[in-house]
């Protein structure tokens, strides 16, 4: 199964391996399709939507999607962009977001996909939900405040810290992660060398002790915009 | 008591095999014995199935009949959809209220009764009803709910409310339910006499390649809403490379406005059975599965029964119809209230023993279905279009209806019309000559497919009901000339954010934000602006959401503004002089500040 | 020809915008070359002399105070736009929005550990602008044309959107001007 296939994206023929979901194909070709709840080594979870391209005309998460011969893949276009903006204004309401004293604002990928896309401002309103900060353990803080229910930590935990410290609980727009405890997350066997810690991409789940470690202008998202590196990695 | 609890839980798990793809069974049956699943619960089921305690959370806190706090011993599930109110579900809730002096989502101080909403149950056509633990209560009014809430706090027994029965088998001693089934039209396919077992014996003097081929012929397509051909399903999951594959039926009729599948459930159960053992036999499955909604708890004795009944007429079982080798059989899954269950694979993951969540696709079902095996899920009266399709030919079904819609449909008509109940028609019937059957000429809107389908005006009343015009998953729902389309809208929109998943991002917020800006323009603080807004959102959803829930639940809103843009604009006024956003409502956000400081507005005196 | 005229406020805000408009250091000459300031806090003009080509506001609305001025800034100015995070999304005072508004005041007047109240009371004086429910962002009061996010926008995120404003130019701001923080 070593052959590859051929398929098309925003006009680019590119080759993709049998088993290849688009994003990673694209990616492969230095194609940045945007994302936020995939994460490289986790099994895709296609819940935030921001991936979402058209295959042959029909809407598809790409980080789900497996690639097939000759598809036609539609990604950077000013209708999926002002869709997935759509999205990321979503996020940004749902919770409580204030990014000016975020430990991970510059490092933060919600924020850098909003920087991405130029949102000055989410033009949905505020939705201020209460929420609640679990500061019991004594290396990690959960501010459920900033969580986008990307399930980051809920698969990082399963599958590569073998533990189950997270799964979602409730439904609709009151679900929220939980921790497998009684209520708080001191009372897992949680580790802060976890990989589900690392995995969050916004700051939900944070190191205690450890913020604002990088100044302003050294960030990861202070100069280049996310997803520049894809393209730079496939020009070398 | 804990140690009892431990034991008894510990039982219960034991009874489904320690097995933690039973979860649903499992945390059902504490649920019932305690009335919640406690903290404790949760750990010694997460113990004896060697699962996670937040596992068994996940499951429980996604399903509304589960609860982790403890509730009244009965609980009244008062079912609030937009056809109960209509009928007067609002004064029933009030008189509930007051007789039990609790408000809804509460339970009485002395820990007996507990009061909630539900979304539709499916009795649109006796509504109001509500849900006393299983029993079904139907045509509530005042007085009705005042006798209940007396009777409930002498004798505690549901089963004592039911002081009159329905039509047909719901006055069977097995069900002995006051629902009625309102047959108001049978037509050739579902109501007409039937022999029994013909169909099976037909299909197994053939090959199952030839069962699928009738199917094809046939040009039957799902009876749920989405219309897939039920053939090709068949054959995607009878050409999967895996021995081991399942038939699924989905009874988990939670499109408000549709029951037609109860009254199939109540009077032609064998019918259905009947064509999952055909479905069996076509695909290679020896195991079937009904997905029954919670709210229909009060017939799964009598189905149990009816299961054992077509054991013993050899429709189920080892060898069948002298077929060596093949064996099928049903079990039946209890759904836990959830709408989005209804989606195929949100109902496998139920199945599966876990929250109600839709699967990424690819893989479909009928590729790596329930247990990661392949199946097909199909719809009750899909089953039974099966069942007969296979004795009396796919010929003779393919005649019925229309050409790119054969056969006949059940419609759950429901509303402002003179007769509600369940009609078989044939594809093709124009809106307009249904509306005339059901006395419901006079309509204003009719919302055709439930909210996740259409709403139509008079000017659309002469299209057909048929997959290519006017698709509908059964429901009709007819509303007067005089109905306020938006506010029914809106309406749609608090099931929606109700009963989404909330796993992918647009459904979960977007809907939320949907509802958020019709209440707003109902409350007079709509503008020009919004309906762009309101359609951009829409469509967003729309596109961008994961599955069924997300991609229709904008539907209410992008079809009414579609069909009926003079209602919104007749709230939307642009007269505001003092500057302000018209959504900015300055009275009300000073009003708790002026409460608490115990003074008026100086900047805002009027 | 008469410069136009730009104003100034600061809402639900820390001055801290306004200092980052300071912050363009001798671009301010330009400015002052460019435009007449009115009613701001830079000249302590009280209230507007006249109508303003823009207004640039900080912080957002908690008060009935805020929405007054609010309401004047969108009176007078044919572009009003909103600086900073406090004026985009209700910033650091929004951290209230998910407490009850009694709380707060209780906090404030009662049971605050600084608070010195021998009567009591939660005050009535009418110089104490009443509370709204929540920290409302000015777009979500008045109609707001342009954003310009940060705690605080950095100064060039403010020379650059003015510079283009005043010279009828649409405000493209590169990549490194728009920030959250």
């Amino acid at each position: 199964m070593s052959e590859t296939m051929t398929i098309t994206i925003d006009g680019r023929e590119i080759q993709a391996r049998p088993g290849q979901t688009i994003l990673e194909a694209a990616e492969a070709a230095g194609v940045y399709i945007p994302r936020l709840c995939y994460m490289k080594g986790l099994t895709p979870h296609g819940s935030c939507r921001v991936c979402t391209v058209l295959v042959n005309g029909r809407p598809q998460s790409a980080c789900t999607q497996p690639a097939t011969p000759g598809a036609v893949i539609e990604n950077d276009t000013e209708r999926l962009l002002a869709l997935r903006r759509n999205i990321i204004e979503m996020l940004f309401v749902e919770g409580n977001h204030f990014c000016m004293f975020c430990e991970k604002s510059g490092n933060c990928e919600l924020q850098a996909l909003a920087y991405r896309f130029g949102i000055p401002a989410p033009m949905y309103p505020y939705l201020w939900p209460k929420r609640e900060v679990d500061a019991s353990h004594p290396d990690v803080m959960v501010d459920h405040n900033r969580c986008i229910l990307c399930a980051r930590c809920v698969r990082a935990s399963r599958d590569l810290d073998g533990k189950n410290v997270f799964q979602f609980v409730n439904r609709n727009g009151h679900k929220r992660v939980a921790v497998n405890a009684e209520a708080r997350l001191g009372d897992t066997d949680l580790k802060v060398t976890d990989k589900a810690v690392a995995a969050c991409p916004v700051g939900a789940l944070l190191k205690k002790r450890v913020g604002y470690a990088v100044p302003v202008g050294k960030r990861l998202y202070d100069h280049e915009p996310i997803g520049s590196d894809i393209a730079a990695a496939h020009k070398k | 008591m804990s140690e009892n609890l431990q034991t008894s839980v510990r039982e219960i798990c034991r009874a489904c095999n320690n097995d933690r793809a039973r979860m649903m069974d499992i945390v059902l049956a504490v649920q019932a014995k305690y009335g919640c699943v406690s903290s404790e619960a949760m750990d010694t089921i997460a113990k004896a199935v060697s699962t996670h305690r937040v596992e068994v959370e996940s499951v429980v806190s996604f399903y509304a009949f589960l609860s982790s706090r403890p509730k009244g011993k009965v609980v009244i599930r008062l079912c609030n959809d937009v056809i109960d109110r209509m009928h007067g579900a609002d004064r029933v809730a009030e008189t509930f209220r007051q007789e039990l002096g609790i408000g809804f989502g509460e339970t009485t101080p002395d820990g007996q009764i507990s009061l909630e909403y539900t979304p539709c149950i499916g009795m649109c056509d006796q509504a109001p009803a509500a849900l006393v633990n299983d029993v079904v209560v139907t045509e509530l009014h005042r007085s009705t709910a005042q006798h209940i809430v007396r009777e409930i706090n002498r004798h505690m027994d549901p089963r004592r409310l039911v002081t009159r029965l329905g039509d047909g088998n719901n006055a069977h001693q097995l069900v002995q339910a006051m629902v009625n089934n309102n047959i108001r039209k049978a037509g050739p396919v579902i109501f007409a006499p039937s022999d029994l077992g013909a169909g099976l014996a037909k299909a197994l003097a053939m090959s199952p390649a030839e069962v699928i081929r009738d199917i094809k012929t046939a040009r039957l397509r799902g009876r749920g809403g989405a219309g897939f051909p039920t053939g090709m399903k068949w054959e995607f999951a009878r050409g999967a490379n895996d021995q081991n594959r399942y038939v699924v039926c989905n009874a988990d009729e939670g499109e408000p406005g549709t029951f037609k599948d109860r009254v199939i459930l109540t009077e032609r159960p064998e019918l259905l059975i009947e064509g999952m053992a055909i479905a069996g036999y076509a695909i290679g499955a020896s195991e079937g599965i009904i997905y029954l909604r919670g709210e229909y708890a009060y017939l799964r004795a009598f189905l149990e029964h009816m299961l054992n009944e077509c054991r013993n007429w050899g429709i189920l079982g080892q060898n069948i119809g002298g077929k060596k080798g093949f064996h099928f059989d049903i079990r039946i899954q209890m759904g836990a209230g959830a709408y989005v269950c209804g989606e195929e694979t949100a109902l496998l993951s139920s199945c599966e023993g876990l929250r109600g969540d839709p699967k990424n696709r690819p893989p479909f079902p009928a590729q790596k279905g329930y247990q990661s095996h392949p199946t097909i899920v199909n719809n009750v009266e899909t089953f039974c279009c099966v069942t007969r399709i296979m004795d009396k030919g796919a010929g003779a079904f393919a005649q019925l209806g229309s050409s790119g819609s054969p056969g006949t449909k059940l419609l759950s008509v429901s509303g402002d019309c003179r007769s509600q109940g369940v009609y078989e028609v044939e594809f093709g019937i124009k809106l307009r000559d249904v509306l005339k059957m059901v006395g419901g000429e006079d309509a204003g809107a009719v919302q055709v497919g439930g909210p996740s389908g259409r709403m139509v005006g008079p000017d659309e009343f002469d299209r057909p009901i048929c997959y290519d015009h006017l698709a509908t998953g059964g429901a009709l729902m007819v509303f007067g000339p005089e109905c306020n389309v938006v506010d029914i809208a809106r309406q749609f929109m608090e099931f929606f954010v109700e009963e989404s998943c909330g796993y992918c991002t647009p459904c979960r917020v977007g809907n939320v934000l949907l509802k958020e800006r019709l209440e707003q323009i109902l409350a007079g603080r709509g503008e020009r602006e919004d309906l762009a807004y309101l359609q951009e959102l829409g469509e967003t959803i729309k596109t961008m959401s994961r599955c069924g829930l997300g991609q229709t639940s904008a539907n209410p809103v992008l079809s009414t503004i579609q069909s009926f843009p003079a209602a919104y604009e007749a709230l939307l006024k642009d007269t505001r002089t003092d500057g302000f956003r018209p959504t900015f409502d300055i009275g009300a956000a000073l009003g708790e500040a002026q409460a608490i400081v115990g003074r008026r507005s100086v900047h805002f005196a009027d | 020809m008469a410069k136009p005229k730009v104003a100034t406020t600061s809402l639900a805000g820390c001055f801290g915008c306004h200092m980052s408009l300071l912050d363009i250091d001798d671009r301010i000459l330009k400015l002052v070359e460019l435009v007449d300031f009115d009613k701001s806090p830079v000249d302590d003009i009280k209230e507007f002399t006249g109508r303003c080509a823009i207004g640039l506001i900080e912080g957002g609305c908690c008060n009935e105070e805020n929405v007054r001025v609010l309401q004047d800034f969108r009176k007078h100015c044919d572009i009003l736009i909103s600086v900073g995070d406090c004026a985009t999304m209700g910033g650091i005072p929004a951290l209230r929005n998910n407490i009850p508004l009694e709380e707060c005041y209780e906090e404030a007047y009662l049971n605050g550990p600084s608070v010195h109240n021998p009567k009591g009371r939660i005050p009535d004086d009418p110089e104490l602008p009443l509370l709204l429910d929540k920290v409302y962002p000015c777009h979500e009061v008045v109609k707001i044309d342009y954003y310009l996010p940060g705690c605080p926008p950095p100064a060039d995120t403010l020379w650059e959107a003015l510079v283009a404003l005043l010279s009828n130019k649409p405000v493209n701001l590169p990549y490194e001007l728009i920030k959250y923080d």
